[in-house]
């Protein structure tokens, strides 16, 4: 395979689960804002700052409001991770791997581009916004059936599933970095009213509400959902499973090509990091320089592979 | 100048009256069918283009005006005894068209013996004299080839042009078919139409049939050769890399190794036995041709010429596709292969040449004049259906520089009905067949792109100037 088909497939990937996580994250961000009016604008300031495009918002439009951040993450051509944006690049770089891939996964990422263009032609309304961002997330779940039910399980694969797991390994990422002083023990009141929104926020910007109440019997606590969002291997947005899904891939790509490659002993590094440690260790050593470290790993990572799979020349 | 009376139909006839034998059993089906279906049918197929992504960029215009080419859901039929009388005359022309090239590149018999004039070579910038004395791979230089004809009679079929260079539009000949098979499978039971998908696979056979004298012979890589995604004609290239499976490089992607053009994979360096170029001689090296060029690999020619590589279609052969050549290519063809030419080519006034100059300029209103390097339709004159001052801009074009131009009668092309609003409407149409040539045989795909000018009475088809497509069928004997 060429390098920069490669590149391309990783990129393409990436766009789209980042279409997907920002959508994801003006979901939360809605919710929060129609069940506390009062907080929203805080609230709409760290969905910013966890799509890290805080400071670009506040070059264009100064004070945070918030049909003004929805229509940025949603549609804004000047933002490169608004969904619109992000699918448009998937979309660009589906076109360049238009060889690597079948017809079926082209024709989803196609489709989507087409619908969302029309559903993003103008700015939506707040009584539309469920629906939009609804499907959103229904066209991702289309092209990844597609690319699981059409491909062979090659080369190709692996790069589309390295793009994939570490957009969304960086992004969870992302989301504790922003929400981390909602988790720590805080000096204010333990379980306050504002606490239980702010938590239940990042488990929906993550899909995972639902999961973390089945398995702690409807209990929150600050300790309890970073251990989820860190440690528990069967969440498929947690970090501990977006990075063995990268290692496991690179390890596929190993086989394939009868040689290991210096982003694989990275990836290693991150792996075991991630199981040595747990949850009490992690509040210990400070939460915030964990995820600091993980995202220093990951950026890193994603430059190796670049170098190792010559995506550029 | 309307689209009936005066122009052959090829569903009607000259009368108009009756169905003509290859299309009876189309027009019985049409008939029965509900129209308002039919229209509907129009609108899914344009759906399916724009999920497919069968479009093109049009030049200097932004990344979302990707355009689709209209479909039109009538077929173009043609009766199994046309075509083979028409592939007789089109594997005549291909096989003189390589002999020429061969020649102009070698001994130049055809100079010397004073068929063709020197100096219509000699300043002509589609040739290449690095190609002098080079042996392309297996002998052949066009490996592909389109040959465009129009129609205006029952018997009477020209070559309205030759494309040795990279003739495009084979995607659209086989999308259309993808296309009807999808909307009208009934009709493909009721009507026996000779299939073209195989015409990627002879692609490739055709290709890995030239190895190159450096190539190892256990595998053959073949590779296409974009200029990238940006490109008008993307689409066609990716499709067709996609079909062949077979890689999709860019410039970018490639460079010498070893006295080999290799590609950058995630695992290396890998060497390119046969590279099926979409970019233009000028662009294919910027240490031999334009040195600004980004879209090439500098030193390919050198690889080239050394036997390193295969280019398909070979630098140089941009020649055969001169509209000043064009005009010589009867005597072209029975120079070479010692028989009369079977296709005509339509009458074509040199404008370098005095009195014929004196002749269109005369007579501009009722002539097509065209530039001698020119495609696309663009910069030419269609003169019955310009307006004087469009005629006297030309006129001015044209005595500045009388060289750069060729003049042809216009010519009643024939018609096929398209579906409109009011139902069947005969609009003009012309015929691009593919050819691909090995160095074992010539084969021509029983079918081709034919084009038609959508606007009532309109003699331009191309894709760019507001023309369609439809599919073409060939009929089993």
């Amino acid at each position: 395979m060429l390098g920069k088909t490669a590149g391309g497939l990783f990129w393409m990937f990436r766009y789209l689960e980042r279409s997907e996580n920002t959508a994801r994250l003006i979901e939360a961000g809605f919710r929060m804002a129609l069940t506390r009016p009062d907080g929203s604008d805080d609230e709409w300031g760290s969905v910013l700052q966890t799509a890290a495009v805080a400071d670009d918002y506040r070059e264009r439009f100064g004070e945070i409001e918030a049909s003004k951040v929805i229509d940025f993450l949603l549609r804004d051509s000047a933002n490169p991770s608004s969904v619109m944006s992000s699918i448009a690049t998937a979309r660009q770089n589906a076109r360049l791997v238009r060889t690597a891939i079948t017809r079926e996964v082209w024709e989803a990422v196609n489709d989507t581009y087409m619908i969302l263009k029309q559903a993003l032609a103008r700015p939506v309304a707040a009584r539309d916004l469920p629906e939009v961002l609804g499907m959103i997330r229904q066209q991702s779940a289309l092209v990844r059936g597609a690319l699981h039910g059409t491909m062979l399980r090659n080369d190709v694969f692996d790069f589309a599933r390295i793009g994939t797991f570490l957009e969304r390994a960086d992004n969870t990422a992302r989301i504790l970095d922003v929400k981390y002083y909602v988790l720590l023990p805080s000096i204010t009141q333990i379980g306050s009213s504002l606490d239980n929104v702010q938590w239940e926020t990042i488990l929906r910007s993550v899909a995972g509400q639902r999961a973390y109440r089945w398995i702690n019997k409807g209990e929150a606590s600050p300790k309890g959902i970073a251990d989820f969002l860190i440690f528990d291997g069967r969440m498929p947005r947690s970090l501990k499973f977006a990075v063995s899904k990268i290692g496991t891939n690179l390890r596929y790509l190993e086989e394939e090509y009868g040689a290991p490659a210096p982003s694989h002993g990275l990836v290693n590094d991150i792996q075991t990091r991630i199981d040595r440690s747990n949850i009490d260790q992690v509040f210990e050593e400070g939460l915030h320089e964990f995820i600091l470290e993980i995202l220093q790993s990951l950026a890193l990572l994603g430059s190796q592979i670049s170098k190792d799979y010559r995506f550029l020349g | 100048m309307t689209g009936s009376g005066t122009f052959f139909d090829e569903m009607y006839g000259q009368d108009g009256e009756a169905a003509r034998e290859p299309y009876r059993s189309y027009e019985a089906w049409f008939h029965s069918e509900d129209i308002r279906e039919l229209r509907k049918k129009s609108i899914e197929a344009e759906r399916f283009f724009r999920r497919t992504g069968i479009t093109f960029n049009v030049y200097g215009q932004a990344e979302a005006d990707e355009r689709l080419i209209p479909f039109d859901i009538v077929p173009r039929i043609i009766s199994g005894r046309e075509w083979a009388r028409l592939t007789k005359g089109i594997e005549q022309r291909v096989r003189a068209l390589n002999a020429f090239l061969y020649d102009l590149y070698h001994r130049q018999e055809i100079l010397r013996a004073g068929r063709i004039p020197v100096e219509l070579i000699a300043k002509n910038d589609a040739f290449l004299p690095k190609m002098i004395g080079v042996e392309p791979p297996g002998g052949v230089y066009t490996h592909i080839v389109g040959i465009d004809l129009v129609r205006t009679g029952e018997d009477d079929f020209f070559v309205l042009e030759d494309n040795a260079r990279t003739p495009s539009g084979v995607s659209y000949m086989l999308e259309n078919r993808e296309t009807m098979l999808q909307m009208f499978p009934e009709l493909f039971s009721r009507i026996k139409v000779q299939e073209v998908q195989d015409y990627p696979r002879q692609l490739r056979r055709s290709l890995q049939a030239c190895l190159p004298p450096a190539a190892s012979g256990d595998s053959v890589t073949v590779a296409v050769l974009t200029p990238g995604i940006h490109n008008s004609a993307y689409f066609e290239h990716a499709f067709l890399a996609d079909q062949m499976g077979v890689e999709l490089v860019e410039g970018s992607d490639l460079r010498v190794v070893d006295g080999r053009i290799a590609m950058r994979t995630t695992q290396g360096y890998h060497p390119i036995d046969v590279i099926y170029r979409r970019i233009d001689d000028d662009f294919l090296d910027p240490l031999s041709f334009n040195p600004d060029s980004l879209l090439g690999v500098p030193g390919i020619m050198d690889v080239y010429r050394a036997g390193g590589i295969t280019i398909a279609n070979a630098p140089g052969t941009g020649i055969a596709d001169d509209k000043a050549i064009y005009s010589y290519m009867p005597d072209i063809v029975e120079f070479y292969t010692g028989e009369k030419a079977i296709l005509k080519n339509v009458p074509t006034w040199r404008c370098s040449d005095e009195d014929s100059l004196k002749y269109v300029l005369e007579h501009l209103e009722e002539l097509v004049v065209k530039e001698v390097h020119g495609s696309g339709g663009y910069g030419m004159l269609v003169g019955p259906a310009a307006s004087k001052k469009e005629i006297a801009a030309f006129r001015d074009k044209l005595e500045a520089k009388p060289g750069n131009y060729i003049a042809q009668p216009t010519l009643a092309l024939s018609t096929v009905p398209i579906l409109t609003q009011s139902g069947l409407a005969p609009r003009h149409v012309d015929l691009r067949p593919f050819c691909l040539v090995s160095p074992q045989d010539i084969r021509i795909t029983p079918g081709g792109l034919s084009r038609v000018a959508l606007k009532k009475g309109s003699l331009v088809v191309n894709s760019s100037q507001g023309g369609g497509t439809k599919d073409t069928w060939v009929l089993e004997e």
